[in-house]
C-alpha cells in the first residue's frame, strides 16, 4: 500500500485549502456556478440531478481499512449513509451539502486520499487489475506503475485542458482483468525476447456513443520509456484531436479518423524528442515507490485441507460462495475473494457504512489489512488463507454481504441513470435491479454460467454495456423509456463490441426479453461447459433475435 | 483595447508596440520580414500549426505569440512546450483568455508571460495571478525537475 511522503501530504492539503477558498467564494455570491464550475470539476464534484455528487479517487482500486472505514464515515457524516461503487475504482456520494464538501476532502486528506482529477478534460483517476499483486496469472504487479502514473498526470501542467477525459487502465496479467483495450491508453505489462520487463501500449480504445476497440501502437516498450512515451501520445492528442465536437473528442476519434499507422509515427516521431529530453523522476522515487507494494509475508502454515473440505462440504451456502466467489492466488495457501456488492434485487455497487466497516475489519483480521474495489463495483479481499473461508464467509452472510454470484446474470454493471444522473435518458438500476429478482434463484442463475449483463442509462456507456456478453442500454423515445439489447460483448483480452440485435424494448417488456435470449441460449449450449458468450459466438445473433422478436410477434 | 501583460512579477502594461516591436502573422512572415530585425518580431502563430513549420522562426523571431482562443482549449500548453522542446529559446507569450488559475501551467510548459484584456484583468486581478506562480505550485512536475536539479524543495 502506497503510503503519502511529506509532498504528497502538503500537495492534497494544498489543494483542500484552495479549494475551500473557492466554495466560500461560491457560497457568499463572488463565484457564479459558471464560474465555480472547472474548479469544483477539478476537485470531483458535480452538480446531478437533485444534488451536488463527490466521486472520490480510489487509486488503481487498492485500499486499506483504515481508508475504508474513512469512506464509511463520511458516508454516514454527510451522506445517507451508504456510498456508491463506481466503474472506474472511484466511489461516489450522492447527496452531500456544498459547504460540507471542504470538510469531506479534508477527511479524505487524513487517510491520504482525494478527489483530484476525477472529472474534467484530463488525466482521469488511473485504474489497474482488481487482483494485481495477487493473481496467480500475473507477470508483475501493475501497482507501481499505476501510483507512479497518478503522480505524473497530477497537475500535469501540460494536459490539464484537454479536448476530453482521458482514461487510463493498465494490466499487469494475460487475463484482462482491467478492460485495457477500452480506454483511450491501455497498459499492458509484458516482456521482450531477453526477458526485460516493459509495456505493450495499446491506444484509441473507448465505449461511449463510438464505441471502439484500442489498437496496439508499441508492442514492447521498455519500462524506463514509458512517461516519456505517454507525454508523446497525450501531446499528439491535445494538438491534434478534434475540439469541434463533444461527441468526436476523445482520441478513439482522432485514432479512428487518422488511421492507426499514421498515429503511431506521429507518436514515435515525438517520442524521439521527449525522450532525449524527458525529465524523468528520480530513480531513487521509482524505487521507493517500487517498495511500497511488496506482497505482504504470507503465512504460508499448510492447509488443514481435510478439515477445510469437510467444513465446506457440510455448508452448501459456503460451497457455492467459494465455488463462485473465489479465485486464484498465486500463494496455493491463499485465495481472493470477491466480495459482491449486488444483493439480490439491491443496486449494483452500493454499500452502507457498516458494511463497509465489515469489510474494513475483515480485511484487518484475515487479509493483511488490504482491500480492492473492482470495476465490476464489487470488493475484493485479495490475500485470505483459503482456512479463514468459513469465518469469513460468516461474517459477510451476517452483514449481508455474501451473495454468491460473481460472475453470473445477476453480477450486473448498472449506472446510475435516471435515478441520480443529470445525462441519463433512462433507468438503470430498477432494470438491473427488476432482472436480479427475476432470476434470483442462485441455483438456476449457476445453471446458466458465467454471464456478464452491463446496463448504461443513455448513450454515454458508463456501465460499459458494449462489453456486456448481454448489453441493455436506456434511451428516450419520444419521451418514453426504450431499451436496446446488444449482444456479444467482451472487456477481456478477446475483447469485443456488442452487437445490436435491433429494436429496442419497453421498460416492461426488457426483463422478459432477456428472459427470452437466456431461455434460447439454454436451448442450444451443447452442453453445460459452453459459455452464452462461446455459443454466442459459435451460432452468431440469429438465433437470439429470432427468440427476442418473432416470439414478441407472436404475442402480439 | 488595451492589454495587460501578466508576468512573475505582476501586471503591467504592454510596451511592445511602444518600444517598436511588431506582431506579424506567421502567414506573412517570410515575405515581410526578411530585412527587419529580429529583435523587433514577434510572430503570431496559430494554435494548430505543426512544429516543422516553425523552424524558420527559432532564429528570426524575438517573441512568439500563442493565442488561447477559450481557457478550455489547452493546444497552446504543447505547442509552447514543444517550441521550448525544439530549441526555441525567444520570449513566448500566451494571449487571449488564460484565467488565472492556468498560470502556473503556463508558465511551467514554457510561457514567458500572459496577455490578457483589461476586462479579465479586472475580474481576476493581480493577486489572483501572482497566487499561482510556477515556483509556489506545489506540482509533481515541478517537485521532480527540482529533486533532479538537487535542490531542496
Ligand atoms: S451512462 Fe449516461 S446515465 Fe449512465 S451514468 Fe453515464 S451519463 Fe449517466
Amino acid at each position: 500500500m502506497y503510503e503519502y511522503n511529506q509532498f504528497d501530504r502538503d500537495f492534497v492539503e494544498n489543494r483542500n485549502k484552495q479549494f475551500r477558498a473557492q466554495v466560500e467564494r461560491r457560497l457568499d455570491g463572488s463565484l457564479t456556478e459558471d464560474e465555480f464550475k472547472p474548479l469544483r470539476l477539478m476537485n470531483g464534484l458535480y452538480l446531478q440531478l437533485h444534488a451536488y455528487m463527490l466521486r472520490v479517487a480510489i487509486p488503481y482500486g487498492t485500499l486499506n481499512s483504515r481508508k475504508m472505514r474513512q469512506l464509511a464515515y463520511l458516508a454516514d457524516k454527510w451522506d445517507k449513509g451508504y456510498g456508491h461503487f463506481t466503474t472506474r475504482q472511484n466511489i461516489q456520494y450522492n447527496w452531500p451539502k456544498l459547504k460540507d464538501v471542504p470538510d469531506m476532502l479534508d477527511a479524505l486528506g487524513e487517510v491520504e486520499m482525494h478527489a483530484i482529477q476525477t472529472s474534467g478534460n484530463c488525466i482521469r483517476n488511473v485504474t489497474a487489475d482488481h487482483f494485481a499483486g495477487a493473481a496467480a496469472d500475473e507477470i508483475e504487479d501493475p501497482r507501481p506503475t499505476a501510483e507512479l502514473l497518478r503522480q505524473w498526470s497530477t497537475d500535469h501542467p501540460e494536459f490539464q485542458f484537454l479536448p476530453r477525459k482521458f482514461k487510463i487502465a493498465i494490466t499487469g496479467a494475460p487475463n484482462d482483468r482491467a478492460v485495457v483495450k477500452a480506454h483511450d491508453i491501455g497498459i499492458q505489462m509484458n516482456r521482450n525476447e531477453a526477458g526485460e520487463p516493459g509495456y505493450r501500449i495499446i491506444v484509441g480504445g473507448g465505449l461511449g456513443r463510438t464505441p471502439m476497440i484500442g489498437k496496439t501502437v508499441r508492442e514492447f516498450l521498455p519500462k524506463e520509456d514509458l512517461l516519456p512515451y505517454l507525454e508523446a501520445i497525450l501531446q499528439v492528442y491535445n494538438l491534434n484531436g478534434r475540439r469541434d465536437n463533444k461527441y468526436k473528442a476523445r482520441i478513439k476519434i482522432l485514432v479512428h479518423e487518422t488511421g492507426v499507422e499514421e498515429i503511431t509515427s506521429m507518436i514515435e516521431e515525438v517520442f524521439e524528442k521527449q525522450k532525449s529530453l524527458h525529465q524523468a523522476p528520480p530513480a531513487e522515487m521509482i524505487e521507493a515507490i517500487e517498495a511500497q507494494f511488496l506482497p505482504p509475508e504470507f503465512d504460508t502454515r499448510p492447509i488443514d485441507e481435510d478439515k477445510l473440505s469437510k467444513i465446506i462440504a457440510a455448508d452448501p451456502l459456503l460451497r457455492s460462495f467459494v465455488e463462485t466467489n473465489t479465485d486464484l492466488h498465486r500463494e496455493d495457501t491463499h485465495t481472493i475473494v470477491t466480495i459482491s456488492l449486488k444483493p439480490i434485487g439491491g443496486t449494483p455497487g452500493d454499500a452502507t457504512g457498516d458494511q463497509m466497516r465489515v469489510m474494513a475489519n475483515l480485511a484487518e483480521a484475515y487479509g493483511y489489512d488490504e482491500l480492492r474495489i473492482s470495476h465490476e463495483q464489487n470488493v475484493i479481499l485479495p490475500h485470505v488463507r483459503r482456512d479463514d473461508l468459513p469465518e469469513i464467509f460468516k461474517v459477510l452472510k451476517d452483514a449481508g454481504l455474501a451473495t454468491a454470484n460473481v460472475g453470473l446474470l445477476s453480477d450486473i454493471i448498472a449506472c446510475p441513470g435516471m435515478d441520480y444522473c443529470a445525462l441519463a435518458t433512462a433507468r438503470s438500476i430498477p432494470v438491473a435491479q427488476e432482472l436480479s429478482n427475476a432470476f434470483e434463484d442462485l441455483k438456476r442463475q449457476k445453471d446458466i454460467g458465467p454471464l456478464k449483463i452491463k446496463i448504461s442509462g443513455c448513450i454515454n456507456a458508463c456501465g460499459h454495456h458494449h462489453v456486456g456478453h448481454i448489453g441493455i442500454l436506456g434511451l428516450d423515445k419520444a419521451g418514453v423509456e426504450s431499451y436496446q439489447i446488444t449482444l456479444g460483448g467482451d472487456g477481456t483480452e478477446t475483447a469485443a463490441i456488442g452487437e445490436r440485435t435491433g429494436p429496442g424494448f419497453s421498460y416492461e417488456e426488457i426483463v422478459p426479453a432477456i428472459g427470452r435470449i437466456i431461455d434460447r441460449y439454454l436451448e442450444l449450449r451443447e452442453d453445460g461447459s459452453e459459455t452464452f458468450l462461446e455459443a454466442y459466438r459459435r451460432v452468431g445473433a440469429d438465433p437470439f433475435k429470432d427468440a427476442l422478436y418473432s416470439s414478441e410477434a407472436e404475442n402480439a | 483595447m488595451m492589454s495587460i501583460l501578466v508576468r512573475d512579477n505582476g501586471f503591467a502594461e504592454d510596451r511592445w508596440e511602444a518600444e517598436g516591436g511588431l506582431f506579424i502573422d506567421l502567414e506573412k512572415f517570410g515575405q515581410d520580414v526578411a530585412e527587419k530585425v529580429s529583435e523587433n518580431t514577434c510572430v503570431d502563430i496559430p494554435n494548430d500549426v505543426h512544429i516543422d513549420s516553425l523552424k524558420g522562426l527559432f532564429e528570426n523571431a524575438a517573441m512568439i505569440r500563442i493565442p488561447f482562443p477559450s481557457f478550455a482549449d489547452g493546444r497552446g500548453f504543447s505547442l509552447a512546450k514543444q517550441l521550448r522542446q525544439h530549441g526555441y529559446e525567444g520570449t513566448l507569450r500566451a494571449v487571449g483568455h488564460v484565467i488565472a488559475d492556468q498560470y502556473g501551467f503556463a508558465r511551467s510548459c514554457g510561457f514567458d508571460e500572459v496577455e490578457i484584456d483589461n476586462d479579465l484583468a479586472a475580474r481576476q486581478p493581480e493577486d489572483q495571478w501572482l497566487a499561482r506562480l510556477p515556483q509556489d505550485d506545489l506540482s509533481y512536475q515541478n517537485k521532480w525537475l527540482v529533486e533532479r536539479e538537487g535542490r531542496n524543495f
